[in-house]
């Protein structure tokens, strides 16, 4: 992975497959620091499983594929002299209360700090793939400024009838977002 | 900046085109979004298919939906597009043969050969 932005769509497509049907992304920059949170109400995971689930050599894949998951995305903030940490809820022990959180903290000014790239392009692609689910980003930007965006309100200004994967939708939010960055700069 | 009345107005048109949409026969493009075609570069190819059919027009004519590992790892990102029963196999994408994807293939049905499987066999 050469950018952030593909290790966030990776641990966000780790909420799609856990059934979520909220999930948000939070991205707080600093000038020197990096923070990222994933939030959803998805199936969870047990204290036991969560406590493996970092180590590199325990996996429920099949395969081992390198650059990937959590327990790289731990690797990479550490390296950077920041962290990672994950607190999660499983549904078969809180069926009213479930959800995992998933955050990593980078340091900036570190040497193998990689940059956030198309974070824009994470965000659309997980919509296109699950229009169905409450998504919200919310972006805290170095200087202050703010950049945001929620399915559920989307939805809400374009009714029942029309899918947040439509090509024509998903054109408008990337002017929407890019837009947004812009003004921001 | 965007605005939402914007979004309303791209949403009557789109509505006011519903009945036409269901009529059509749809070329279906499916790109794999597992672990494996991310890491190869899937996303920017993702994005080029979605946003190059708002742009053409094309959006009666195709639909582009996300899948999980195809199962050729080392080809990817792998991209299969349907036409009815008839599937081709484009490998290697990036967001520039995309582009040429959707001027040939999606647009005049015209295959390109060179990006398919079969061309690297
Ligand atoms: N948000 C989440 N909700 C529930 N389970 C999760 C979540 N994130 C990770 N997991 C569990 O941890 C495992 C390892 O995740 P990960 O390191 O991303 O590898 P992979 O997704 O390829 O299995 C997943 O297979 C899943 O069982
Ligand atoms: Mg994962």
């Amino acid at each position: 992975m050469k950018e952030l932005s593909l290790n966030i769509l990776d641990i966000a497509e780790n909420s799609v497959k856990a059934g979520a049907a909220n999930v948000s992304l939070t991205i707080r920059e600093s000038d020197t620091r990096l923070t990222f949170t994933v939030t959803d109400d998805g199936c969870g995971m047990t204290a036991d499983f969560l406590a493996r689930v970092t180590d590199p050599f325990c996996t429920t894949r099949k395969t081992r594929r390198v650059g990937l998951g959590l327990p790289f995305l731990k690797l990479m903030a550490e390296q950077t002299g920041g962290s990672m940490a994950i607190t999660s809820r499983a549904q078969t022990e809180h069926p009213d209360d479930h959800g995992t959180t998933t955050t990593a903290i980078f340091c900036k000014d570190h040497i193998d700090c990689l940059p956030l790239g198309d974070i824009v392009s994470t965000v659309l692609t997980l919509i296109q793939g699950n229009p169905q689910m409450n998504f919200t980003f919310r972006h805290e930007l170095p200087g202050g400024g703010v950049v945001e965006l929620s399915t559920a309100e989307l939805r809400g200004v374009l009714g029942d009838g029309v899918s947040l994967a439509a090509p024509e939708i998903i054109l408008w939010m990337r002017e929407y977002l890019t837009g947004a960055y812009h003004e921001n700069q | 900046m965007k605005s939402l009345a914007e979004l309303i107005a791209i949403r009557d048109k789109m509505q006011s085109k519903v009945n036409i949409r269901e009529n059509l026969g749809s070329m279906r493009i499916v790109v794999g979004m597992a672990t494996c075609g991310i890491a190869a570069g899937a996303r920017p190819v993702l994005n080029a298919f979605v946003e190059g059919i708002a742009k053409e027009g094309l959006t009666d004519k195709a639909t582009v939906v996300q899948t999980g590992c195809i199962g050729i790892c080392q080809y990817e990102p792998v991209v299969e597009v349907y036409e009815g029963e008839e599937k081709t196999t484009y490998i290697k994408m990036t967001a520039e043969k995309v582009a040429k994807v959707i001027d040939q293939h999606i647009k005049n049905g015209k295959i390109v050969t060179e990006f398919t499987i079969g061309a690297q066999k």
